[in-house]
């Protein structure tokens, strides 16, 4: 067995994903090659031949070149899996690596179970075992889920390819996160609404419970979404990274973007009406309540203390 | 400007959800069904550009049993013109590529101008048949959109990425675009405007008109996850919950301290 592990790289810098990649070959007990659209001058720790394309701004988002020239690796290669993260680089990528080798694609894999790969269905809530029918496929690996122990060592062989520009879509640059207002990442204790708070006016409610326990409150996509609380609040991938030592998730189900951001809380505690929801999964405490009537009592009992 | 919108069926992801008897997919039964919420995204954004360039022909498609004909009625009357159901009983056990192969073959006759799915299925969650209907029908699609201008033939976005970091892409139309959630606001159907999707086209033909391939991914099992066990479940009244709650943030954790 033999994998392509493609590396991720943006806006000068190696993203962390690729010790992920190296990690799931190694489990699979499977050779490997890397291919990256990067920088010599950010290279992975990685023991192995690394195709290097330049990064440039007509270069480094780029799906149909890209796609043209991990084609071409593979010819050399011929590897029977490409492994990509599933981020916003992998997810864009993968489906277009796909139908080009006639591959099936498993999208998000959480585990390897009997030699064959696990991926999350229902918000976590289920999990499916999958196969691949033809004779190559393309993987993309939740975030996390194959983090290694130690960080991946050794330096790459490396070997150039010519990357010319051109493609049907044009990149023309990054906007940078909004400003944050709050910097939930240095916060000892954090108190998170989620979608179960209900409305908006409900938030208010959290933020109390927050200033009871002398911390911020932070929240979910889905109420920064609807506009009930600043983007500048939002826990989880595509907002803050938090380690609090408390964690307190208020009708939040544990998306596994949302967990992304918090599961390394010290303690967790979730309120949430239902028993099975994921949060469930990393929470120290799950009390099965309706928030809206458990957060104003403990509130008030902690304001009594 | 011809217009396709693809929307998906799904449970409500509040649901409990149980194994079939087939253990490849969930039971169908006792579950509320709702529009994939990226497909809402995708919906609210093919109105807008139709009530933006005026003169466009906005057309939803659904694959499923008739029990997604509720779901397309709502996309009629979010604003819609016409449905294109390919009534599919089956339509769980297809894979990504499978579904997408559907699509792409309606769309290719069609010759849309304009492709908007979701970035994602909430049940399946593979994030493949939007640009996989796009590699088929080789028009070049962008991902993940929180930001979609429209203007002469040109598509102006921005894609999310992680980090709350955006980026600024741009391509021509024939094109395909994926919905990413907080892209807009979707509205709700006004009573008119349900009453009127009432009167609207919605064409149901039966999947084996399309000549479906096979799928290519096979699901070997489903199962709920294994409970990692360690956490502590507490249930019952509220105002002894919170007593419970401050007596084990006392003892286990700093934060009243």
């Amino acid at each position: 067995m033999k994998t392509l592990l493609i590396a991720e790289y943006r806006d000068g810098k190696l993203l962390g994903t690729s010790s992920e990649l190296i990690n799931f070959s190694a489990q699979l007990g499977a050779g490997s090659a890397m291919f990256l659209v990067g920088s010599e001058n950010a290279l992975p720790g990685y023991s192995g031949k690394l195709y290097l394309a330049e990064a440039t701004p007509a270069t480094e988002f780029n799906p149909g070149l890209h796609k043209q020239l991990i084609l071409e690796v593979i010819a050399k290669e011929q590897p029977q899996m490409v492994v990509l993260p599933h981020s916003s680089y992998g997810w864009d990528l993968a489906p277009r690596l796909a139908l080009a080798l006639n591959a099936a694609q498993i999208s998000e894999v959480v585990e390897i179970k009997d030699g064959t790969l696990v991926v999350p269905s229902c918000n976590a809530k289920l999990r499916r075992q999958v196969k691949a029918t033809t004779d190559i496929s393309v993987v993309t690996l939740q975030g996390g889920a194959f983090t290694p122990a130690d960080d991946p060592t050794g330096a790459p062989e490396v070997i150039k390819l010519e990357a010319t520009s051109g493609g049907d879509i044009q990149f023309k640059g990054y906007e940078a996160a909004a400003a944050t207002a709050v910097d939930l990442s240095k916060a000892e204790i954090i108190v998170s609404a989620g979608r179960g708070i209900g409305k908006p006016e409900n938030l208010q409610m959290i933020e109390n419970l927050a200033k009871a326990l002398k911390g911020e409150y932070g929240a979910s996509r889905p109420v920064v979404d609807a506009e009930w609380a600043e983007q500048s609040r939002q826990v989880g991938t595509t907002g803050q990274t938090v380690t609090p030592k408390l964690y307190v998730a208020c009708g939040i189900s544990g998306a596994i973007q949302h967990l992304a951001g918090m599961k390394k809380s010290e303690f967790v505690l979730a309120i949430n009406t239902d028993k099975d929801a994921p949060i469930g999964e990393i929470a120290d405490v799950l009390a099965v309540a309706d928030l809206k009537q458990l957060v104003p009592i403990l509130t008030e009992k902690l304001n009594a203390l | 400007m011809k217009i396709l919108v693809c929307i998906k069926q799904v449970p409500d992801m509040e649901s409990k959800f149980k194994v079939n008897a087939a253990g490849n997919w969930y039971e169908e039964t006792d579950l509320a069904w709702r529009m994939n919420e990226y497909d809402e995204y995708a919906v609210e954004q093919a109105v807008q550009l139709k009530t933006q360039v005026g003169d466009a022909d906005l057309c939803v498609l659904c694959i499923g049993s008739d029990r997604v004909k509720e779901t397309m009625k709502k996309a009629l009357a979010m604003g819609c013109d016409r449905g294109f159901h390919i009534a599919d009983d089956e339509s769980h056990l297809k894979d990504p590529f499978a579904i997408a192969s559907l699509i792409a073959g309606y769309a290719k006759e069609q010759s849309f101008d304009l492709i908007f799915t979701g970035m994602q299925s909430q049940d399946r969650g593979s994030a493949q048949v939007g640009v996989l209907v796009a590699e088929m029908l080789g028009i070049p699609s962008l991902t993940t959109l929180v930001e979609f201008s429209y203007a002469d033939g040109e598509i102006n976005a921005k894609r999310e990425l992680e980090g709350g970091i955006k980026a600024k892409v741009s391509c021509k139309t024939p094109a395909l675009v994926t919905c990413q959630l907080g892209l807009n606001t979707p509205r709700y159907p006004t009573l008119p405007n349900i009453m009127k999707a009432k009167k609207k086209e919605l064409l149901s033909t039966p999947v084996a008109e399309f000549n479906p391939v096979a799928a290519i991914l096979e699901t070997l099992q489903v199962a709920p996850p294994e409970k990692k066990g360690g956490g502590l479940i507490l249930e019952g009244d509220p105002a002894e919950l919170a007593d419970q709650l401050i007596k084990i943030l006392k003892e286990k954790t700093t934060a009243l301290a």
